[in-house]
C-alpha cells in the first residue's frame, strides 16, 4: 500500500541547527498493515509520518501509495488516500464549526466542496447514527461547536470522521498523548476497530509501549532517522512486553 | 430625524463593507487592512463608469472584478510569498492609491446630475426613502448571497480554513487558494461599499477610504459582542449582526456629531469608540473577577 524507497529529508541544511531527521529509510507497509512505530524524542517519527502525509516533502527518495507516485504531492492532495488524527486533539478538527459541519467536511475529503449545500436530514441522520456508535452520547450534540467537546470526545470523533469517505491509509500521530488513561483506552479500541472494520492500513507513533505492545501487526523502531528494529506477524505476536522495554535500555 | 436617517442610509452603505471584514478577519482569520485601498477603487471605478455613462450591469460586475482583484493579489503576496497578511494588506493599498488616483484622473470626481443605483428605480416619491428601499433590497440580496455561500460545502470548507488549517488541509483543501479567494470576496464587497457610498454621497474622492478599514472592524466587533452575549452559533442571524452592527456604528458617530463634537476630531471619536466597544468584555471581566 505505501512503499518507501531510500527517502532523506533534513531541516535546516547547511545551518548550525542542522537536523537529520529521516536517513535514508526504506520500508514497504503492506495493505491492511497496522505498524505501530516507536522511537525516542527527535528519532523522526512525525517527520516519517509527515513525509506520508506530504505535510514535509522528501529532500531525496520516493513514496508510493497504492501504485501512485505522491512523492511531490503535497498534503492537500494526498487527501484520496489518507486521513489524518494528529497529537493534538485541536488540529484534527474545527472547534468553531458543529460537529455536524465537521462530519460534512470530512465526508467529502476525496471530493471538491462545491455550491450546494450538503448538510442535510438525510446527513443529520447518517452522522447521527455513527456517532450513537461511539457510545459517548453525543448523537444530540451535533449542532453543538466542536470546541465544546473534550479532547477525548473530539479524537474520538476524528477517526470516526477519517471513515466518513473511503480511505485506505489511516495515520495516527500520538493520538492519546493529550488524553486521560480512560478516554486513551476508548481512542485506541475504536481505532482498532475501524482499521479492522475498514481494513484500513495503519501507521501508528506511539511512546506508550502498552498501546505498542496490544495494538497492530507490526512494529518498528526508529533511532536517529533509522530503522533498527522491524518485526511483524508471529515475531510481533511473540514479542514480550518487557522486550519492548528492552529496546530503550 | 433627517440626521439619522442619512446616518441610516450610510450604515447600509457600509455594511458591504462590514460584511468583507467579518470574511476576513472573522471567518478566515486574517487582518486585512487592503480595505482602505479596495474601497476607493470600487468609488473610483463607478465615479469613472458612471461619467462616461456606463449602464449599471457593467458599472457593478466591474466594481465587483476590480475588489476581487485586489484582494487576491494581497492573498496571493501573503500565501505565496509568505509575508504577514498585515504588510500584505499595507502593501497593496499603498500601491491601490496610484491605481485609484490613475484610473480618477484626478483627486475628485462629482457625480452631479448624473444618473445612479438610486434614480434608477422609483419606489418611493422621497428622495431618502427611495434611497433606503434600494440599499435595503441591495443589501439582503448580498446578505443573502453571503449566507447561502457559508452555508454550501465550499463555505464550510471556507469557515474551516481560518479555523483550523492541518484539519482542512488533511480533508483535501489547498488553503492557500481558499485564502486568496476569501481575500478577494471581502474586497470585492469593500468595494461594492465603495459602489454604493459614491453614488450615495454623489462623489468619489482619492482619500474617500482613509481610516475606512475602522468602520467595518468597528461594527464587526460591535456584532461580535453581540454575538458572544446572546452565545450565538447561526450563521444567518451573525450576518444579521453585522448588518445591525454597521448601522449601530453610523448612529453613533451621527449621535455625535449632533452632539456638538467638531466634526475634525469625528476619526478620534471613531477610534475611541471602536477602543471603548473592543474593551469592554474585558473591562466588565475585570470588574466580576
Amino acid at each position: 500500500m505505501i512503499t518507501i524507497t531510500d527517502v532523506h529529508k533534513i531541516f535546516n541544511k547547511g545551518k548550525a541547527n542542522q537536523v537529520n531527521a529521516v536517513n535514508g529509510i526504506t520500508l514497504d507497509i503492506k495493505d491492511g498493515e497496522f505498524l505501530v512505530v516507536v522511537g525516542s524524542n527527535g528519532s523522526g517519527k512525525t517527520t516519517l509520518l509527515n513525509l506520508i502525509a506530504g505535510s514535509v516533502l522528501a529532500d531525496k527518495g520516493g513514496i508510493n501509495i497504492d501504485g501512485s507516485d505522491v512523492t511531490k504531492l503535497p498534503d492537500y492532495k494526498r487527501s484520496p488516500w489518507i486521513a489524518r488524527v494528529f497529537q493534538n486533539p485541536l488540529s484534527g478538527t474545527a472547534p468553531d464549526l458543529s460537529i455536524l459541519d465537521n462530519f460534512r467536511l470530512a465526508s467529502l475529503r476525496t471530493k471538491t466542496k462545491g455550491l450546494s449545500v450538503g448538510v442535510n436530514d438525510t446527513f443529520k441522520k447518517q452522522v447521527q447514527e455513527k456517532v450513537a456508535s461511539l457510545g459517548m452520547g453525543l448523537q444530540d450534540k451535533i449542532e453543538q461547536p466542536m470546541g465544546t467537546l473534550s479532547g477525548g470526545q473530539r479524537q474520538a470523533l476524528t477517526l470516526l470522521m477519517s471513515v466518513m469517505d473511503s480511505c485506505k491509509v489511516l495515520l495516527l500521530d500520538e493520538p492519546t498523548a493529550a488524553l486521560d488513561p480512560r478516554s486513551a483506552d476508548v481512542v485506541m479500541r475504536t481505532a482498532d476497530t475501524l482499521i479492522r472494520d475498514f481494513n484500513l492500513t495503519a501507521v501508528f507513533i506511539t511512546h506508550n509501549l502498552k498501546d505498542a505492545f496490544n495494538y497492530g501487526t507490526r512494529i518498528i523502531q526508529m533511532v536517529e532517522g533509522l530503522i533498527i528494529n522491524d518485526l511483524s506477524g508471529t515475531e510481533k505476536t511473540s514479542l514480550k512486553q518487557n522486550d519492548l522495554f528492552d529496546w530503550f535500555a | 430625524m433627517d440626521f439619522y436617517l442619512t446616518a441610516l442610509l450610510q450604515g447600509l452603505c457600509f455594511s458591504a463593507i462590514a460584511l468583507g471584514i467579518y470574511i476576513s478577519m472573522k471567518i478566515f482569520n486574517i487582518p486585512d487592512i487592503t480595505t482602505d485601498g479596495s474601497y476607493t477603487l470600487g468609488g473610483v471605478v463607478t465615479a469613472v463608469l458612471l461619467t462616461n455613462h456606463q449602464p449599471t450591469y457593467i458599472i457593478l460586475p466591474a466594481v465587483i472584478l476590480a475588489g476581487a482583484t485586489a484582494g487576491a493579489v494581497t492573498g496571493i503576496i501573503h500565501t505565496k510569498l509568505k509575508i504577514n497578511a498585515l504588510l500584505a494588506g499595507i502593501l497593496v493599498m499603498t500601491a491601490l492609491y496610484s491605481v485609484n488616483l490613475t484610473i480618477l484622473g484626478r483627486s475628485n470626481l462629482p457625480l452631479i446630475n448624473l444618473p445612479s443605483l438610486f434614480t434608477i428605480v422609483n419606489v418611493v416619491g422621497d428622495t431618502n426613502q427611495n434611497t433606503f428601499w434600494i440599499l435595503a433590497i441591495f443589501v439582503i440580496l448580498i446578505t443573502f448571497l453571503i449566507g447561502y455561500l457559508l452555508k454550501t460545502d465550499f463555505g464550510i470548507a471556507m469557515r474551516a480554513t481560518g479555523n483550523s488549517e492541518s484539519m482542512i488541509r488533511s480533508l483535501g483543501v489547498n488553503t492557500d487558494r481558499m485564502k486568496i479567494t476569501g481575500l478577494a470576496l471581502a474586497n470585492a464587497l469593500t468595494a461594492l461599499s465603495g459602489y454604493l457610498v459614491a453614488q450615495f454621497q454623489g462623489f468619489a474622492d482619492i482619500s474617500m477610504g482613509i481610516g475606512i478599514v475602522i468602520v467595518g472592524l468597528g461594527s464587526v466587533i460591535i456584532a461580535e459582542t453581540l454575538i458572544n452575549w446572546f452565545k450565538l452559533t447561526s450563521v444567518w442571524l451573525s450576518l444579521v449582526l453585522v448588518l445591525i452592527g454597521a448601522v449601530i456604528f453610523q448612529l453613533v458617530l451621527a449621535f455625535t456629531l449632533s452632539a456638538g463634537v467638531d466634526p475634525k476630531l469625528l476619526k478620534m471619536v471613531t477610534a475611541g469608540f471602536v477602543l471603548v466597544i473592543v474593551s469592554l468584555p474585558r473591562l466588565s471581566l475585570l470588574k466580576s473577577s
